[in-house]
């Protein structure tokens, strides 16, 4: 919708892989003129949807839910994958499909929000693949640590209760932010004051992503600062291999 | 016709790092006496409706679908008779 701004990159990012992306606008949604149903995937880009106002991606989800969410549930009820990057993760949040960790809740039990510093942070950050459920990042080796840029003012992600955190802590984490020996650390490594060091999470079933930092940023080498690495896109990778597998 | 306002703000103990930052910068220009900052949301609906009840209960649901995230919000309503 107005103010989602990664669509492209990561639009290119699906392309190379192979696959047949397509662009979808709400509005063809709520319209009728394209169905869920005709997707494997759904993938909620980062940007400043609506422009962040009320709370970033609120009005997004507010939307989505309004005139959508009997499809989107029964979409991911079978198996198909949702992923938000950003922006994306913060309307899936909005959404209450993440954590989720007691299937999806009417109600957030989760808040993507101001990050501690007051700042926009926009640069690279260094993120732990743990184990977890997440069933569509199993081609990345737990522990391996991948450099991918985070950029936005609202990442800190902190839960309804001590006990809900614990437990989403314990059982759907996807990647932490580490320092360069693969510790967990404050900022700036953690650049936002995450609850746990938490970048994403999965839902309960693993077929739900959210992560704030930007896979579509670090593509390709030459999008990295080094001009070596490019750790995002395994993320892709492990989407396009996840759906291949199973349909 | 009804205005509403709906006052939004931090949950206490959700840690308000606009607020920190106003203290500091308040201090900066020497107003030491700032202890705590907290910053709060206010919306005012102008609302199509004459039943109090009905535009409180109305303005209730605004902010549970979509105006206040519980984890962190909190909110208060006001309703007012506009002429």
């Amino acid at each position: 919708m107005e103010g989602t701004n990664c669509e492209y990159e990561s639009y290119l990012a699906f392309k190379e892989l192979g696959t047949s992306p397509e662009y979808v606008h709400i509005k063809e949604l709520e319209k009728g003129k394209k169905k869920i149903d005709d997707y494997h995937c759904i993938f909620l880009p980062g940007g400043f949807s609506a422009g962040d106002y009320i709370r970033a991606g609120a009005i997004f989800a507010a939307r989505l839910k309004a005139n959508l969410l009997r499809e989107l549930k029964k979409f991911v009820e079978n198996g198909y994958v949702m992923a938000g990057i950003c922006n994306g993760f913060q309307i899936l949040i909005e959404m209450g499909f993440l954590p989720a960790l007691n299937g999806i809740s009417d109600e957030p039990e989760a808040c993507l929000a101001t990050n501690d510093s007051c700042r926009f942070e926009c640069r690279p950050t260094l993120i732990r693949h743990e184990k977890s459920e997440c069933k569509i990042t199993r081609n990345i080796p737990y522990g391996k640590i991948s450099m991918i840029p985070v950029a936005h003012a609202e990442g800190k992600i902190v839960f309804k209760d001590e006990e809900y955190a614990e437990e989403v802590n314990e059982k759907q984490v996807v990647f932490r932010y580490v320092d360069d020996k693969g510790n967990l650390a404050g900022y700036p490594w953690n650049p936002n004051g995450s609850y746990g060091n938490i970048a994403g999470i999965c839902n309960d079933e693993g077929n739900i992503l959210g992560m704030m930092p930007h896979p579509e940023r670090a593509f390709h080498e030459w999008q990295q600062p080094d001009w070596k690495s490019n750790d995002g896109k395994e993320i892709f990778e492990g989407i396009v291999k996840y759906i291949e597998e199973k349909w | 016709m009804l205005r509403a306002r709906i006052e939004i703000k931090l949950k206490k103990g959700v840690v308000d790092p606009e607020g920190k930052n106003i203290v500091k910068a308040l201090h900066l220009l020497h107003f030491n006496e700032v202890k705590e900052a907290g910053v709060a949301k206010v919306i005012e609906l102008l609302l199509d409706e004459e039943d109090v009840d009905r535009a409180k209960e109305r303005a209730e649901e605004m902010c549970k679908k979509l105006l206040a995230n519980p984890v962190i919000n909190e909110y208060s309503i006001s309703i007012e008779h506009v002429h």
